[in-house]
Protein backbone atom coordinates (compact mmCIF):
# COMPACT_ATOMS: atom_id res chain seq x y z
CA UNK A 1 0.00 0.00 0.00
CA UNK A 2 1.38 3.15 -0.71
CA UNK A 3 1.28 6.71 1.97
CA UNK A 4 -1.97 8.37 1.49
CA UNK A 5 -1.87 11.78 -0.75
CA UNK A 6 -1.41 14.88 1.70
CA UNK A 7 -5.12 16.35 0.24
CA UNK A 8 -7.19 13.61 -2.27
CA UNK A 9 -10.41 15.73 -3.53
CA UNK A 10 -12.74 13.72 -5.78
CA UNK A 11 -15.67 15.21 -7.44
CA UNK A 12 -15.85 17.66 -5.24
CA UNK A 13 -19.25 20.01 -5.59
CA UNK A 14 -20.23 22.92 -3.13
CA UNK A 15 -23.55 24.51 -3.95
CA UNK A 16 -25.22 27.79 -2.39
CA UNK A 17 -28.35 27.92 -3.20
CA UNK A 18 -28.74 28.60 -7.12
CA UNK A 19 -25.07 29.44 -7.00
CA UNK A 20 -21.86 26.54 -7.57
CA UNK A 21 -18.99 27.99 -6.19
CA UNK A 22 -16.80 24.70 -6.69
CA UNK A 23 -17.87 22.20 -9.57
CA UNK A 24 -16.26 18.48 -10.11
CA UNK A 25 -13.42 19.45 -8.75
CA UNK A 26 -10.52 16.18 -8.30
CA UNK A 27 -7.48 17.14 -6.84
CA UNK A 28 -4.78 15.53 -5.29
CA UNK A 29 -1.34 17.34 -3.53
CA UNK A 30 1.28 14.83 -3.22
CA UNK A 31 2.92 14.30 0.66
CA UNK A 32 5.90 17.76 0.57
CA UNK A 33 4.59 19.24 -2.25
CA UNK A 34 4.46 22.99 -2.04
CA UNK A 35 0.79 23.24 -4.22
CA UNK A 36 -0.55 26.43 -5.08
CA UNK A 37 -4.55 26.91 -5.96
CA UNK A 38 -4.53 30.06 -8.86
CA UNK A 39 -7.48 31.94 -9.79
CA UNK A 40 -9.47 35.10 -9.69
CA UNK A 41 -11.35 35.98 -6.77
CA UNK A 42 -14.60 34.40 -6.80
CA UNK A 43 -12.84 31.46 -8.69
CA UNK A 44 -13.89 28.89 -5.78
CA UNK A 45 -10.07 28.67 -4.08
CA UNK A 46 -11.55 29.74 -0.99
CA UNK A 47 -14.60 27.50 -0.37
CA UNK A 48 -12.10 24.61 -2.06
CA UNK A 49 -10.04 25.62 1.24
CA UNK A 50 -13.30 26.36 3.22
CA UNK A 51 -13.67 22.38 2.85
CA UNK A 52 -10.57 21.34 2.77
CA UNK A 53 -10.26 22.50 6.47
CA UNK A 54 -13.34 21.13 7.76
CA UNK A 55 -15.28 24.63 7.93
CA UNK A 56 -17.91 23.75 5.28
CA UNK A 57 -19.27 20.50 4.24
CA UNK A 58 -19.44 19.45 0.82
CA UNK A 59 -22.54 19.62 -1.25
CA UNK A 60 -21.30 16.19 -3.22
CA UNK A 61 -17.87 14.54 -3.42
CA UNK A 62 -14.90 14.31 -0.73
CA UNK A 63 -11.98 15.22 0.64
CA UNK A 64 -9.55 13.74 2.26
CA UNK A 65 -6.68 14.74 4.40
CA UNK A 66 -3.62 12.00 4.80
CA UNK A 67 -6.32 9.42 3.90
CA UNK A 68 -8.55 10.97 6.29
CA UNK A 69 -12.29 11.92 5.48
CA UNK A 70 -13.07 15.53 6.41
CA UNK A 71 -16.39 15.10 6.41
CA UNK A 72 -16.44 11.99 9.23
CA UNK A 73 -13.48 12.65 10.61
CA UNK A 74 -13.20 16.18 11.37
CA UNK A 75 -11.70 16.67 14.65
CA UNK A 76 -8.53 14.59 13.65
CA UNK A 77 -8.22 16.20 10.67
CA UNK A 78 -7.86 19.43 12.33
CA UNK A 79 -5.08 18.12 14.21
CA UNK A 80 -3.11 17.21 10.74
CA UNK A 81 -3.71 21.28 9.54
CA UNK A 82 -2.18 24.93 10.39
CA UNK A 83 -4.51 27.18 9.04
CA UNK A 84 -3.78 30.64 7.88
CA UNK A 85 -6.94 32.55 6.43
CA UNK A 86 -7.15 35.34 4.00
CA UNK A 87 -7.70 38.16 6.56
CA UNK A 88 -5.30 39.48 9.22
CA UNK A 89 -6.70 37.45 12.21
CA UNK A 90 -4.31 37.33 14.71
CA UNK A 91 -6.01 38.92 18.03
CA UNK A 92 -4.45 42.66 18.38
CA UNK A 93 -5.68 42.90 21.72
CA UNK A 94 -3.19 40.34 23.42
CA UNK A 95 0.56 39.89 22.67
CA UNK A 96 1.89 37.95 19.82
CA UNK A 97 3.18 35.36 22.47
CA UNK A 98 -0.61 35.06 24.13
CA UNK A 99 -1.63 34.70 20.48
CA UNK A 100 0.73 31.74 19.65
CA UNK A 101 0.36 30.08 23.16
CA UNK A 102 -3.92 30.28 22.57
CA UNK A 103 -3.24 27.83 19.65
CA UNK A 104 -0.79 25.79 21.83
CA UNK A 105 -3.47 25.16 24.25
CA UNK A 106 -5.79 24.83 21.43
CA UNK A 107 -3.83 22.15 20.36
CA UNK A 108 -3.15 20.62 23.12
CA UNK A 109 0.42 21.33 23.44
CA UNK A 110 1.61 19.87 26.76
CA UNK A 111 1.97 22.32 29.12
CA UNK A 112 5.12 21.12 30.22
CA UNK A 113 6.63 22.13 26.70
CA UNK A 114 4.48 24.96 26.09
CA UNK A 115 6.46 27.95 26.51
CA UNK A 116 9.41 26.45 24.96
CA UNK A 117 7.34 25.72 21.84
CA UNK A 118 5.47 28.52 21.68
CA UNK A 119 8.80 30.48 22.19
CA UNK A 120 10.62 28.66 19.11
CA UNK A 121 7.43 29.19 17.15
CA UNK A 122 8.02 32.87 17.36
CA UNK A 123 11.68 32.66 17.17
CA UNK A 124 11.30 30.90 13.71
CA UNK A 125 9.08 33.88 12.20
CA UNK A 126 11.68 36.17 13.45
CA UNK A 127 8.93 37.38 16.00
CA UNK A 128 11.34 36.88 18.59
CA UNK A 129 12.45 40.81 20.13
CA UNK A 130 8.52 41.80 19.55
CA UNK A 131 6.61 38.56 21.15
CA UNK A 132 5.81 41.00 24.44
CA UNK A 133 4.22 43.35 22.44
CA UNK A 134 0.61 43.85 21.51
CA UNK A 135 -0.24 42.75 18.12
CA UNK A 136 -1.99 46.37 17.65
CA UNK A 137 1.94 47.80 17.08
CA UNK A 138 2.71 45.22 14.68
CA UNK A 139 3.11 45.96 10.78
CA UNK A 140 0.84 43.59 8.49
CA UNK A 141 4.26 41.13 7.60
CA UNK A 142 4.89 40.66 10.97
CA UNK A 143 1.14 39.73 11.42
CA UNK A 144 1.15 37.37 8.57
CA UNK A 145 4.59 36.07 10.11
CA UNK A 146 2.67 35.74 13.76
CA UNK A 147 -0.19 34.07 12.59
CA UNK A 148 2.22 31.44 10.19
CA UNK A 149 3.75 31.08 13.87
CA UNK A 150 0.03 30.07 15.13
CA UNK A 151 -0.30 27.62 12.48
CA UNK A 152 2.65 25.98 12.94
CA UNK A 153 2.33 25.36 16.82
CA UNK A 154 0.78 21.64 16.70
CA UNK A 155 3.48 21.02 13.96
CA UNK A 156 1.09 20.66 11.41
CA UNK A 157 1.73 18.19 8.30
CA UNK A 158 0.03 20.15 5.84
CA UNK A 159 -0.19 24.22 6.08
CA UNK A 160 -2.99 25.56 4.36
CA UNK A 161 -2.41 29.47 3.76
CA UNK A 162 -5.60 31.50 1.91
CA UNK A 163 -3.97 34.33 0.12
CA UNK A 164 -1.15 34.01 2.65
CA UNK A 165 0.59 37.68 0.92
CA UNK A 166 -2.52 39.44 0.40
CA UNK A 167 -2.19 43.60 0.60
CA UNK A 168 1.72 43.28 1.98
CA UNK A 169 3.97 45.78 0.61
CA UNK A 170 6.59 43.92 -1.25
CA UNK A 171 9.33 43.63 1.60
CA UNK A 172 6.59 41.93 3.51
CA UNK A 173 6.19 39.45 0.56
CA UNK A 174 9.33 38.63 0.33
CA UNK A 175 9.94 38.04 3.90
CA UNK A 176 6.63 35.74 4.02
CA UNK A 177 7.95 33.46 0.54
CA UNK A 178 11.05 33.32 2.80
CA UNK A 179 10.24 31.98 5.77
CA UNK A 180 7.73 29.38 3.96
CA UNK A 181 10.45 28.17 1.53
CA UNK A 182 12.55 27.44 4.80
CA UNK A 183 10.10 25.79 6.30
CA UNK A 184 9.16 23.79 3.90
CA UNK A 185 13.10 22.95 3.53
CA UNK A 186 13.73 22.21 7.02
CA UNK A 187 10.61 20.07 8.01
CA UNK A 188 9.62 18.51 4.32
CA UNK A 189 5.47 20.04 5.38
CA UNK A 190 3.28 20.18 2.55
CA UNK A 191 2.07 23.68 1.56
CA UNK A 192 -1.44 24.08 0.09
CA UNK A 193 -1.58 27.97 -1.19
CA UNK A 194 -4.02 30.13 -2.94
CA UNK A 195 -3.17 33.16 -4.53
CA UNK A 196 -3.92 35.14 -7.46
CA UNK A 197 -0.86 36.50 -7.58
CA UNK A 198 1.16 34.49 -10.55
CA UNK A 199 4.85 35.89 -9.76
CA UNK A 200 4.18 33.86 -6.51
CA UNK A 201 3.03 30.81 -7.19
CA UNK A 202 5.99 30.75 -10.19
CA UNK A 203 8.71 31.57 -7.22
CA UNK A 204 6.92 29.02 -4.35
CA UNK A 205 5.14 26.09 -5.88
CA UNK A 206 6.04 22.82 -7.22
CA UNK A 207 3.41 22.24 -9.18
CA UNK A 208 -0.01 24.60 -9.53
CA UNK A 209 -3.73 24.60 -10.39
CA UNK A 210 -5.64 26.60 -12.09
CA UNK A 211 -8.99 27.79 -11.00
CA UNK A 212 -11.81 29.67 -12.78
CA UNK A 213 -15.51 29.93 -12.24
CA UNK A 214 -15.90 27.10 -10.23
CA UNK A 215 -13.61 24.51 -11.89
CA UNK A 216 -10.19 23.19 -12.15
CA UNK A 217 -9.06 24.36 -15.75
CA UNK A 218 -5.04 23.29 -15.82
CA UNK A 219 -2.88 21.36 -13.60
CA UNK A 220 0.64 21.15 -13.81
CA UNK A 221 4.60 22.56 -12.62
CA UNK A 222 4.84 26.65 -13.77
CA UNK A 223 7.58 25.61 -16.28
CA UNK A 224 5.39 22.64 -17.77
CA UNK A 225 2.10 24.96 -18.35
CA UNK A 226 4.63 27.58 -19.49
CA UNK A 227 6.21 25.38 -21.87
CA UNK A 228 3.04 24.01 -23.12
CA UNK A 229 2.07 27.46 -24.48
CA UNK A 230 5.58 28.90 -25.89
CA UNK A 231 8.94 29.28 -25.41
CA UNK A 232 8.73 33.58 -23.26
CA UNK A 233 5.20 32.60 -21.95
CA UNK A 234 3.99 33.51 -18.53
CA UNK A 235 2.38 32.24 -16.05
CA UNK A 236 -0.18 35.04 -16.85
CA UNK A 237 -0.21 34.41 -20.49
CA UNK A 238 -1.31 30.14 -19.64
CA UNK A 239 -4.10 32.09 -17.23
CA UNK A 240 -5.67 34.17 -20.18
CA UNK A 241 -5.05 30.94 -22.32
CA UNK A 242 -6.90 28.71 -20.51
CA UNK A 243 -9.61 31.19 -19.26
CA UNK A 244 -10.07 33.75 -22.14
CA UNK A 245 -10.36 35.84 -19.17
CA UNK A 246 -7.54 38.03 -17.94
CA UNK A 247 -7.00 37.84 -14.25
CA UNK A 248 -8.69 41.40 -12.84
CA UNK A 249 -12.23 39.91 -13.93
CA UNK A 250 -14.40 38.17 -11.70
CA UNK A 251 -14.72 38.86 -7.88
CA UNK A 252 -17.84 39.90 -6.12
CA UNK A 253 -18.56 43.15 -3.76
CA UNK A 254 -17.55 41.35 -0.39
CA UNK A 255 -14.29 40.25 -1.90
CA UNK A 256 -13.18 43.22 -3.12
CA UNK A 257 -14.35 44.75 0.51
CA UNK A 258 -12.73 42.12 2.47
CA UNK A 259 -9.36 42.88 0.61
CA UNK A 260 -9.85 46.58 0.64
CA UNK A 261 -10.33 45.87 4.73
CA UNK A 262 -7.08 44.18 5.33
CA UNK A 263 -5.10 46.36 3.21
CA UNK A 264 -6.98 49.31 5.19
CA UNK A 265 -5.99 47.21 8.19
CA UNK A 266 -1.75 47.14 6.88
CA UNK A 267 -1.90 50.61 6.47
CA UNK B 1 -8.07 4.58 7.85
CA UNK B 2 -5.28 5.52 9.97
CA UNK B 3 -7.45 8.05 11.40
CA UNK B 4 -7.48 5.90 15.15
CA UNK B 5 -4.03 6.45 15.28
CA UNK B 6 -4.12 9.90 16.14
CA UNK B 7 -3.93 9.93 20.11
CA UNK B 8 -5.50 12.79 21.82
CA UNK B 9 -7.20 13.60 25.19
CA UNK B 10 -10.62 12.75 26.24
CA UNK B 11 -13.50 14.90 25.18
CA UNK B 12 -15.10 16.39 28.02
CA UNK B 13 -11.15 17.01 29.47
CA UNK B 14 -10.35 18.62 25.81
CA UNK B 15 -13.54 21.07 26.13
CA UNK B 16 -12.85 22.01 29.58
CA UNK B 17 -9.39 23.04 28.45
CA UNK B 18 -10.59 24.68 25.97
CA UNK B 19 -12.72 26.78 28.28
CA UNK B 20 -10.19 27.55 30.22
CA UNK B 21 -7.81 28.64 27.14
CA UNK B 22 -10.54 31.01 26.11
CA UNK B 23 -11.26 32.57 29.66
CA UNK B 24 -7.50 33.18 30.44
CA UNK B 25 -7.51 35.02 26.99
CA UNK B 26 -10.31 37.22 28.15
CA UNK B 27 -8.20 38.05 31.56
CA UNK B 28 -5.02 38.76 29.32
CA UNK B 29 -7.04 41.31 27.45
CA UNK B 30 -8.58 42.74 30.06
CA UNK B 31 -4.94 43.01 31.90
CA UNK B 32 -3.90 45.37 28.43
CA UNK B 33 -6.90 47.15 28.75
CA UNK B 34 -7.90 48.27 31.81
CA UNK B 35 -9.65 51.67 30.87
CA UNK B 36 -12.72 49.43 29.69
CA UNK B 37 -13.77 48.36 33.07
CA UNK B 38 -13.49 51.52 34.37
CA UNK B 39 -15.11 53.52 31.73
CA UNK B 40 -18.27 50.82 31.92
CA UNK B 41 -18.41 51.63 35.52
CA UNK B 42 -19.66 54.86 34.48
CA UNK B 43 -22.99 53.88 33.67
CA UNK B 44 -24.15 51.99 36.73
CA UNK B 45 -22.85 54.35 38.84
CA UNK B 46 -24.56 57.18 37.40
CA UNK B 47 -27.89 54.63 38.02
CA UNK B 48 -27.15 54.31 41.63
CA UNK B 49 -26.33 57.97 42.31
CA UNK B 50 -28.97 59.46 40.18
CA UNK B 51 -31.69 57.22 40.07
CA UNK B 52 -30.97 55.47 43.60
CA UNK B 53 -30.69 58.55 45.82
CA UNK B 54 -33.41 60.49 43.75
CA UNK B 55 -35.47 57.26 44.57
CA UNK B 56 -34.42 56.82 48.36
CA UNK B 57 -36.04 60.44 48.51
CA UNK B 58 -39.25 60.20 46.95
CA UNK B 59 -40.21 56.55 48.70
CA UNK B 60 -42.25 55.80 45.51
CA UNK B 61 -41.21 52.89 45.48
CA UNK B 62 -42.46 50.46 48.22
CA UNK B 63 -39.25 47.78 49.91
CA UNK B 64 -38.41 46.31 52.68
CA UNK B 65 -35.08 47.54 53.19
CA UNK B 66 -33.71 50.95 51.78
CA UNK B 67 -33.97 51.28 48.37
CA UNK B 68 -30.37 52.22 47.18
CA UNK B 69 -30.00 48.59 49.10
CA UNK B 70 -32.66 46.92 46.92
CA UNK B 71 -31.51 49.04 43.91
CA UNK B 72 -27.81 47.59 43.71
CA UNK B 73 -28.27 44.14 43.39
CA UNK B 74 -30.48 45.06 40.56
CA UNK B 75 -27.60 47.47 39.35
CA UNK B 76 -24.95 44.67 39.33
CA UNK B 77 -27.18 42.39 36.82
CA UNK B 78 -28.10 45.48 34.71
CA UNK B 79 -24.05 45.90 34.65
CA UNK B 80 -23.51 42.22 33.90
CA UNK B 81 -26.39 42.54 31.46
CA UNK B 82 -24.84 45.34 28.87
CA UNK B 83 -22.05 43.73 28.68
CA UNK B 84 -23.23 40.64 27.51
CA UNK B 85 -26.05 41.17 25.36
CA UNK B 86 -23.42 43.17 22.88
CA UNK B 87 -20.74 39.98 23.35
CA UNK B 88 -22.29 39.09 20.30
CA UNK B 89 -20.64 41.84 17.79
CA UNK B 90 -17.16 40.77 19.16
CA UNK B 91 -18.40 37.40 17.09
CA UNK B 92 -19.31 39.09 14.35
CA UNK B 93 -16.17 41.05 14.41
CA UNK B 94 -14.27 38.01 14.46
CA UNK B 95 -15.57 36.52 11.96
CA UNK B 96 -15.20 39.29 9.66
CA UNK B 97 -11.51 39.01 10.84
CA UNK B 98 -11.29 35.23 9.99
CA UNK B 99 -10.69 34.69 14.21
CA UNK B 100 -13.82 32.67 14.07
CA UNK B 101 -12.96 30.06 11.29
CA UNK B 102 -9.63 29.82 12.53
CA UNK B 103 -10.51 28.79 16.02
CA UNK B 104 -13.35 26.60 14.37
CA UNK B 105 -10.35 24.70 12.15
CA UNK B 106 -8.97 23.49 15.44
CA UNK B 107 -9.49 20.40 17.43
CA UNK B 108 -12.60 22.62 19.39
CA UNK B 109 -15.93 21.47 19.65
CA UNK B 110 -18.15 23.80 18.71
CA UNK B 111 -19.87 23.27 22.18
CA UNK B 112 -16.34 23.97 23.73
CA UNK B 113 -15.99 27.58 21.70
CA UNK B 114 -19.20 28.63 22.48
CA UNK B 115 -18.46 27.56 26.05
CA UNK B 116 -15.81 29.18 26.03
CA UNK B 117 -17.05 32.29 24.64
CA UNK B 118 -19.87 32.80 27.42
CA UNK B 119 -17.32 31.84 30.75
CA UNK B 120 -15.44 34.81 29.13
CA UNK B 121 -17.90 37.11 28.67
CA UNK B 122 -18.70 35.70 32.56
CA UNK B 123 -15.23 36.33 33.26
CA UNK B 124 -15.34 39.87 32.37
CA UNK B 125 -18.73 40.57 34.13
CA UNK B 126 -17.22 39.24 37.28
CA UNK B 127 -14.55 41.59 37.21
CA UNK B 128 -16.88 44.51 36.40
CA UNK B 129 -19.33 43.60 39.40
CA UNK B 130 -16.68 43.66 41.70
CA UNK B 131 -16.12 47.53 40.60
CA UNK B 132 -19.92 47.98 40.83
CA UNK B 133 -19.86 46.49 44.10
CA UNK B 134 -17.35 48.53 45.80
CA UNK B 135 -19.10 51.27 44.32
CA UNK B 136 -22.55 50.35 45.84
CA UNK B 137 -20.26 50.03 49.37
CA UNK B 138 -19.20 52.85 49.33
CA UNK B 139 -22.34 54.28 49.10
CA UNK B 140 -23.13 53.07 52.15
CA UNK B 141 -25.27 49.78 50.94
CA UNK B 142 -24.74 47.05 53.45
CA UNK B 143 -23.45 44.23 51.29
CA UNK B 144 -22.84 40.74 52.87
CA UNK B 145 -18.93 39.85 53.48
CA UNK B 146 -19.75 35.85 53.80
CA UNK B 147 -17.06 34.38 51.77
CA UNK B 148 -19.45 32.25 50.43
CA UNK B 149 -22.63 34.16 49.61
CA UNK B 150 -19.89 36.00 47.74
CA UNK B 151 -19.21 33.08 46.18
CA UNK B 152 -22.34 32.12 44.91
CA UNK B 153 -22.74 36.00 43.91
CA UNK B 154 -20.12 34.99 41.63
CA UNK B 155 -21.82 31.89 40.35
CA UNK B 156 -25.13 33.79 39.27
CA UNK B 157 -22.95 36.68 37.62
CA UNK B 158 -20.96 34.20 35.58
CA UNK B 159 -24.13 32.49 34.61
CA UNK B 160 -26.13 35.13 33.29
CA UNK B 161 -22.85 36.21 31.75
CA UNK B 162 -23.21 33.14 29.98
CA UNK B 163 -26.77 33.31 29.01
CA UNK B 164 -27.09 36.32 27.31
CA UNK B 165 -23.75 36.57 25.90
CA UNK B 166 -25.02 33.30 24.28
CA UNK B 167 -27.92 35.47 23.60
CA UNK B 168 -26.40 37.24 21.92
CA UNK B 169 -24.19 34.80 19.97
CA UNK B 170 -27.58 33.64 18.79
CA UNK B 171 -28.94 36.62 17.62
CA UNK B 172 -25.47 37.58 15.43
CA UNK B 173 -25.91 34.12 13.88
CA UNK B 174 -29.11 35.59 12.70
CA UNK B 175 -28.79 38.83 11.82
CA UNK B 176 -24.98 38.42 10.50
CA UNK B 177 -24.41 41.89 11.05
CA UNK B 178 -23.16 44.82 14.00
CA UNK B 179 -25.63 47.45 13.16
CA UNK B 180 -28.46 44.61 12.98
CA UNK B 181 -27.45 43.48 16.35
CA UNK B 182 -26.62 46.77 17.85
CA UNK B 183 -30.38 47.57 16.95
CA UNK B 184 -31.95 44.01 18.25
CA UNK B 185 -29.52 44.05 21.06
CA UNK B 186 -30.88 48.28 22.22
CA UNK B 187 -34.00 46.78 21.55
CA UNK B 188 -34.41 44.32 23.74
CA UNK B 189 -32.49 45.38 26.95
CA UNK B 190 -34.96 47.59 27.54
CA UNK B 191 -37.87 44.90 27.83
CA UNK B 192 -35.64 42.79 29.87
CA UNK B 193 -34.80 45.37 32.44
CA UNK B 194 -38.05 46.92 32.95
CA UNK B 195 -40.13 43.87 33.11
CA UNK B 196 -37.94 42.14 35.36
CA UNK B 197 -37.45 42.94 39.48
CA UNK B 198 -34.26 45.09 39.13
CA UNK B 199 -35.93 48.22 40.18
CA UNK B 200 -38.98 47.30 41.90
CA UNK B 201 -41.05 44.52 43.16
CA UNK B 202 -42.75 42.43 40.81
CA UNK B 203 -45.88 42.43 42.67
CA UNK B 204 -46.02 46.51 41.86
CA UNK B 205 -46.82 45.57 38.05
CA UNK B 206 -49.90 45.05 35.79
CA UNK B 207 -50.40 41.48 35.72
CA UNK B 208 -48.71 40.98 31.83
CA UNK B 209 -45.91 42.02 32.55
CA UNK B 210 -45.92 40.54 35.77
CA UNK B 211 -46.09 37.11 33.53
CA UNK B 212 -43.42 38.68 31.41
CA UNK B 213 -40.64 38.86 34.30
CA UNK B 214 -41.77 35.16 35.42
CA UNK B 215 -39.71 33.76 32.20
CA UNK B 216 -37.25 37.07 32.34
CA UNK B 217 -33.80 34.98 33.59
CA UNK B 218 -32.89 38.72 34.99
CA UNK B 219 -35.43 38.54 37.02
CA UNK B 220 -34.40 35.31 38.92
CA UNK B 221 -30.79 37.04 38.44
CA UNK B 222 -31.83 39.66 40.43
CA UNK B 223 -33.86 37.51 43.06
CA UNK B 224 -30.87 35.61 43.73
CA UNK B 225 -28.31 38.91 44.12
CA UNK B 226 -30.48 40.18 46.10
CA UNK B 227 -31.13 37.51 48.41
CA UNK B 228 -27.23 36.72 48.48
CA UNK B 229 -25.91 39.84 49.36
CA UNK B 230 -28.36 42.01 51.10
CA UNK B 231 -29.05 38.42 53.33
CA UNK B 232 -32.90 38.58 52.11
CA UNK B 233 -34.91 35.68 51.64
CA UNK B 234 -34.86 34.52 48.21
CA UNK B 235 -35.50 30.98 45.83
CA UNK B 236 -31.57 30.77 46.07
CA UNK B 237 -32.01 27.28 44.67
CA UNK B 238 -34.68 27.64 42.13
CA UNK B 239 -32.72 31.21 40.49
CA UNK B 240 -29.63 29.19 39.95
CA UNK B 241 -31.23 26.22 38.53
CA UNK B 242 -33.21 28.15 36.44
CA UNK B 243 -30.11 30.31 35.37
CA UNK B 244 -27.99 26.74 34.82
CA UNK B 245 -31.25 25.62 32.77
CA UNK B 246 -30.87 29.22 30.77
CA UNK B 247 -26.91 29.37 29.77
CA UNK B 248 -27.03 25.23 29.00
CA UNK B 249 -30.12 26.04 26.35
CA UNK B 250 -28.40 29.19 25.22
CA UNK B 251 -25.35 27.49 24.81
CA UNK B 252 -26.48 24.65 22.60
CA UNK B 253 -28.88 27.14 20.63
CA UNK B 254 -25.60 29.21 19.79
CA UNK B 255 -22.96 26.28 19.19
CA UNK B 256 -25.65 25.14 16.52
CA UNK B 257 -25.96 28.03 15.14
CA UNK B 258 -21.61 29.09 14.67
CA UNK B 259 -21.52 27.51 11.40
CA UNK B 260 -23.61 29.84 9.89
CA UNK B 261 -21.40 32.46 11.23
CA UNK B 262 -18.61 30.95 9.69
CA UNK B 263 -20.14 30.35 5.89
Amino acid sequence: MTAPAAVDIRDLRVRFGETTAVDEVDLEVGAGEVFGLLGPNGAGKTTTIRVLTTLLPATEGSARVFGVDVARHPMDVRRLLGFVPQQLSADAALTGRENVALFARLFDVPRRSRPAVVAEMLETMGLGDSADRLVSTYSGGMIRRLELAQALVNRPRLLVLDEPTIGLDPIARSSVWERIGKLREETGMTVLLTTHYMDEADALCDRIALMHRARLRALGTPDGLKADLGPDATLEDVFRHHTGDTLEAGGDMRHVRQTRRTATRLG
Amino acid sequence: MASTAIRHPAAWRRSGSRVLALCLVELQKLRHDRKELYTRAIQPALWLLIFGETFSRLHAIPTSVPYLDYLAPGILAQSVLFISIFYGIQIIWERDAGVLAKLMATPTPRFALVAGKAFAAGVRALLQGVVVLVLAAVLGVALTDNPLRLLAVAAVVILSAAFFSTLSIVLAGIVLSRERLMGIGQAITMPLFFASNALYPIALMPAWVRALSRVNPLSYEVDALRGLLLDRPAAVGTDLGVLVLAAGIGITVAASLLPRLTR
